[in-house]
């Protein structure tokens, strides 16, 4: 049957071969329905734009009811986790630039016999406001917790007191980004997500591409060693990984005017480690996909979960414990607490180690699953 | 083991190799002697390019055992690959290379002394001069075929494996490529071939004729033809589509094969074929006997093996 040159039996034919290849490629039909449910749990259970349950620590130098109570209705709301007692304030600095916690209360001395003689003591709370997003709910409850506070536990003589504004004066001291400008959140972060993105795709097509065309068969028949073969493949790119670096962070510089206030060898130096893991990370997909199609997949299927479970679009506090544990895996999570580190909170080398092992042990364990996986035979 | 012991290039038996249920090389014992050229035939699908493969080191065979070069074929993959050159059926150079930047990639990873003069050579000695800045994947069948050739020698290889490497190639250039081959075994080398031509077949030393992983026969043309003792006898006539349907049903006849405007039948007993044709050949057909050809003597063997797809 033809209408106006269409051939219905034409057509049908291209039809039932698209669907007999559909049929033949089980990798590419799987990520086709894969990746959508990935999309939906990530973003239906795992990304919370509102996180709750931050990290805070408690520098009290007053021992009353009142500062006790304090800190208690602090943990009773769902925004603060009252985590650790402070002992000193250098204890505090370390914990804000280690991202141990992202807020600390100073509870003055005498802050109860203040407030009783309604002196108005001055109660301060200083967050890490890197990613202004996780922080700012949390900064916005906090009068509201202290002023019902205050409304409850003012009883007796004292009522005359309640309603007033103000008994106690909230200073808020936002560390590390003090207006609040979301580029100084993106810009260093989106260095790690134009790497992950770059790094695993180039490398992941470069073995299944030999495969494709047929070289793989001549560069099995040489002497050349599965290492030589994985590292050649992958310094060339380590270049290009730098060249990226340098673009960005010219443009961090110059474009967002982003502060720089730690050392830029030690970013370079943790680049390295960062760029190596992604390439290793594509080199073992270009071991597993049979065409660069499949190697194309696996790296967005990589790539994805990177970019929604790193912290990088949504607070990584934001999210529930399993989201946060998967989100662990990946180098991207790691690499933008240790970027956002450097450039914003000027973290030297003792501050980023938490989070530079994770990146070595993914990278040793990448490159390993590789090498292994690089057959020299063609079994 | 020291190359030099043995006077076999290759040496082989009960190579074995089984892809599922399927023994893609069944049981094949071979030898080649050093400066032999050796060629391999058989259909498509019959195994060779396996075979090719385990000697090399590319596959391991399930079962067999033997040398190439001196090297166990098990053990030995690293030592054989740098002296082996092989060139794979399909042209496995990188395209986007230019001949020379490919033959140079070659030769840093085989480490060879002096690379840039070695690249030179095997440039000139191919020809491929004039073309060296030309892209790989720009070139025609011919050129690339020397391309490959002279990749696979850059390293100055004992054996040198080629797996149907004039396919696609026109006849000049074939001829060419074998007068090379024919230099370079002068010289010592070692050449496996696979092939479907019955010509090439001819310009080699010795032949091996492989079908469904089988080995089903070896030696030098003279020998395979004599082994296989077949009798032919060629018809000419009018009408010989319709004889040759005829003659198929006939008893002793085991191939009836068209030959331009003759009919070739051949059978294993030249007295009972004679009997059995000669009352249906009068005028104008005639019959008379002929030598049986390396074609039809593999046409036989072929139609003989049974295909262990089914």
């Amino acid at each position: 049957m033809t209408l106006l040159g269409f051939n219905f039996a034409r057509w049908w034919a291209i039809v039932a071969k698209e669907f007999i290849q559909m049929r033949r490629d089980r990798l590419t039909f799987g990520m086709m329905i894969g990746i959508p449910c990935v999309q939906l749990i990530l973003f239906g259970y795992a990304i919370n734009s509102d996180p709750k349950h931050l990290p805070t620590a408690v520098l009290s130098a007053d021992h009353s009811v009142f500062s006790r109570s304090l800190v208690q209705a602090l943990g009773h709301s769902a925004y603060f986790d009252v985590v650790a007692q402070a002992a000193t304030e250098t204890e505090v600095q370390r914990m804000l630039a280690h991202g141990e916690v992202m807020f600390v209360i100073h509870i003055p001395e005498d802050f109860e016999r203040k407030l009783l003689r309604g002196e108005r003591p001055a109660v301060l709370m200083e967050a890490d406001a890197t990613d202004p997003a996780a922080t700012s709910n949390a900064l916005g409850t906090l009068q509201q917790i202290i002023d019902r506070l205050i409304d409850r536990d003012l009883t007796g003589p004292v009522t005359t007191m309640r309603g007033r504004p103000g008994p106690v004066e909230l200073r808020i001291h936002r560390h590390y980004n003090p207006e609040g400008i979301t580029q100084y959140n993106i810009v260093p972060g989106l260095l790690g997500v134009v790497l992950t993105m770059t790094m695993v795709i180039i490398t992941a097509v470069a073995i299944t591409r030999e495969r494709e065309r047929g070289t793989m068969e001549n560069l099995l028949s040489t002497p050349a060693r599965p290492a030589e073969v994985m590292l050649g493949k992958i310094v060339p790119y380590i270049i290009v990984g730098y060249l990226q670096t340098s673009a960005i962070l010219l443009a961090a510089r110059f474009l967002f005017q982003v502060p720089f206030h730690g050392s830029l060898m030690l970013l370079l130096a943790v680049m390295f480690v960062f760029i190596v893991a992604n390439l290793s990370m594509g080199i073992t997909f270009s071991t597993i996909a049979r065409n660069q199609l499949q190697a194309m997949q696996m790296s967005f299927f990589f790539f994805l979960p990177s970019l929604l479970l790193s912290g990088f679009m949504f607070p990584f506090r934001g999210m529930p414990v399993w989201a946060q544990s998967i989100g662990s895996v990946f180098p991207l999570t790691h690499f933008l607490r240790i970027v956002r580190g450097i450039l914003l909170k000027g973290n030297s080398l003792p501050d980023i180690l938490p989070h530079l092992w994770p990146l070595t042990a993914f990278l040793v364990v990448a490159l390993t699953l590789g090498i292994r996986r690089y057959r020299q035979t063609l079994d | 083991m020291n190359p030099a012991s043995t006077s076999f290039a290759i040496d082989v038996a009960n190579v074995t190799k089984t892809f599922g249920a399927r023994s893609v090389v069944n049981q094949i014992g071979l030898r080649v002697g050093i400066g032999e050229i050796f060629g391999f035939l058989g259909p498509n699908g019959s195994g060779k390019t396996t075979f090719l493969r385990i000697l090399c080191g590319l596959l391991t065979p399930d079962a067999g055992q033997g040398q190439c070069l001196g090297f166990d074929i098990r053990t030995q993959a690293g030592e054989i690959r740098r002296r082996v050159g092989y060139m794979t059926q399909r042209f496995s150079f990188y395209e986007d290379l230019t001949i020379e930047e490919n033959l140079d990639f070659v030769a840093r990873i085989y480490q060879i002394p002096g690379r840039r003069e070695a690249v030179q050579r095997s440039l000139e000695r191919l020809g491929l001069t004039e073309r060296r800045r030309q892209l790989a994947g720009v070139l025609s069948g011919g050129w690339k075929q020397r391309l490959a050739l002279a990749a696979c020698l850059i390293h100055s290889p004992q054996l040198l494996l080629l797996d149907e490497p004039t396919a696609g190639v026109d006849p000049k250039a074939r001829r060419d490529f074998w007068e090379e081959i024919h230099t370079l075994a002068a010289e010592g080398l070692t050449v496996l071939i696979t092939t479907h031509y019955m010509d090439e077949a001819e310009r080699c030393h010795r032949l091996a004729y492989i079908a469904y992983g089988n080995l089903l026969a070896q030696g030098t043309v003279e020998e395979v033809v004599r082994q296989a003792g077949l009798a032919t006898f060629e018809i000419t006539g009018p009408d010989l589509p319709a004889l040759a349907r005829q003659l198929r049903a006939l008893p002793g006849v085991e191939q009836v094969v068209a030959f331009g405007l003759a009919l070739h039948v051949s059978g294993r007993h030249p007295q009972r074929l004679a009997e059995v044709l000669a009352p249906l050949i009068q005028a104008p057909r005639t019959l008379r006997p002929i030598e049986s050809g390396l074609e039809d003597v593999f046409i036989g063997l072929m139609s003989g093996a049974r295909d262990n797809f089914q």
